[in-house]
């Protein structure tokens, strides 16, 4: 009796936060969806038109993971020092996220201007329906080729 | 000292009361999921990593473009998986009524949530086994991947091997989180919260149950939309 006496104090707004929640959810997903539609249409050569619109779908994905983990799992209505045990060690990942994309990044600039072979590579184009037949024969076996291999031997064709 | 321990918002380490003011269970429920978002994390960051080092990427929309029952060349990107991120956003309200309903004592509530929910994440893991199937029958697995770049230029394999291990993970989190849920309508059908005076089991099961729908947002954002 005293667990349920101590949930009532901190159980939230109840049904009604619950149905706000879940409108805001949709909402914001089916916004997500539009902006991944409207992307189709713009072309690849508009980049950092089409980097802008990412990070508006990335901003609109934290605002729904906030929404899920604050509401729908409580952690809003709990004790200060709890969330704080929760959320500080997550804040990590803005480290994390800064570093290895920055190096991702880095790795594929030092690659383009030094590797003059990887950069041949990968401005290839290749036919689609070849490639398609091709690759129905790959899939049936197990290919164990490694991916900078497969790229070789693809282009090579 | 002691009257202060006990006192209302006031030294919440002195003793005698629940600093955190959560269960045990609950708690440890909370870190595991911390460590589970580390892990789901360390993939996609990899992911990203690999994404950024690399030229040129396949194109969602060409890849995920199908869904069951369609004609040979359909076109439909982003059909198929938001009817997936619907389902498990819905079976994620369904959790918390289900909750909801434990807090009230109400029994019959809990059970139809929770029965709700099972079907909930039982549709989402149907869609993903058949989303597999049709992946594979066009050749991608890992280690094989048949699709082009966005711009035309040969692809790698790591798309494919990124694809597969972290939605096949995140497919693995809602098998078990059926199970866990199963588990739990079992235990109330037999009576046994009612036993106890409370239902804070569905609290944890419950929490288990969003962090699935959590990496979803994240999974779906990666994959099928950026």
């Amino acid at each position: 009796m005293e667990h349920t006496a101590e949930h009532q104090e901190h159980s939230g707004g109840g049904t009604k936060e619950i149905v706000k929640v879940t409108i805001i959810l949709t909402v914001l997903t089916i916004v997500e969806l539009i902006l991944g539609f409207w992307m189709i249409s713009i072309p690849l050569e508009r980049a950092s038109f089409r980097l802008a619109v990412k990070g508006t779908i990335v901003i609109l994905m934290l605002a729904k993971a906030f929404y899920i983990v604050a509401y729908f799992m409580h952690l809003k209505h709990e004790i200060k020092n709890m969330i704080m045990t929760i959320v500080v060690p997550l804040a990590l990942f803005v480290w994390f996220i800064i570093a290895f994309l920055y190096d991702g990044n880095s790795f594929r600039h030092l690659r383009n201007t030094y590797d003059p072979h990887y950069k041949e590579q990968s401005t290839i184009k290749i036919e689609k329906k070849e490639h398609s037949s091709e690759t129905k024969q790959e899939g049936a076996k197990p290919n164990d080729a490694k991916d900078g291999k497969q790229e070789e031997k693809k282009a090579t064709h | 000292m002691a009257t202060t321990a006990t006192a209302p918002g006031t030294k919440l380490w002195g003793g005698g009361k629940s600093p955190f003011n959560v269960e045990y269970g609950k708690l440890m429920m909370w870190y595991f999921l911390m460590s589970d978002a580390f892990t789901f994390g360390a993939f996609l960051i990899s992911y990203g990593t690999i994404r950024f080092s690399t030229n040129g990427w396949p194109d969602p929309n060409e890849v995920f473009r199908s869904f069951p029952f369609a004609p040979e060349g359909v076109h439909a990107p982003l059909v198929f998986v938001s009817i997936m991120t619907f389902i498990l956003i819905i079976s994620s309200v369904t959790m918390v009524l289900a909750v909801h309903a434990g807090h009230n004592m109400d029994k019959k509530g809990v059970v139809k949530n929770l029965i709700l929910t099972i079907i909930g994440g039982l549709a989402f893991l149907s869609c993903q086994a058949w989303e597999w199937t049709h992946l594979h029958h066009e050749g991608a697995w890992w280690g094989a991947n048949p699709f082009l770049n966005h711009d035309g230029t040969a692809s790698s394999t790591n798309f494919t091997n990124y694809f597969f291990t972290i939605t096949g993970f995140h497919g693995f989190h809602v098998f078990s989180g059926v199970i866990i849920n199963i588990v739990m309508l079992i235990m109330t059908l037999t009576d046994q919260f009612e036993k106890r005076g409370h239902y804070l089991m569905i609290e944890k099961a419950g929490l288990y149950w969003h962090f699935v729908d959590l990496v979803w947002v994240f999974v779906f954002t990666c994959f099928y939309l950026i």
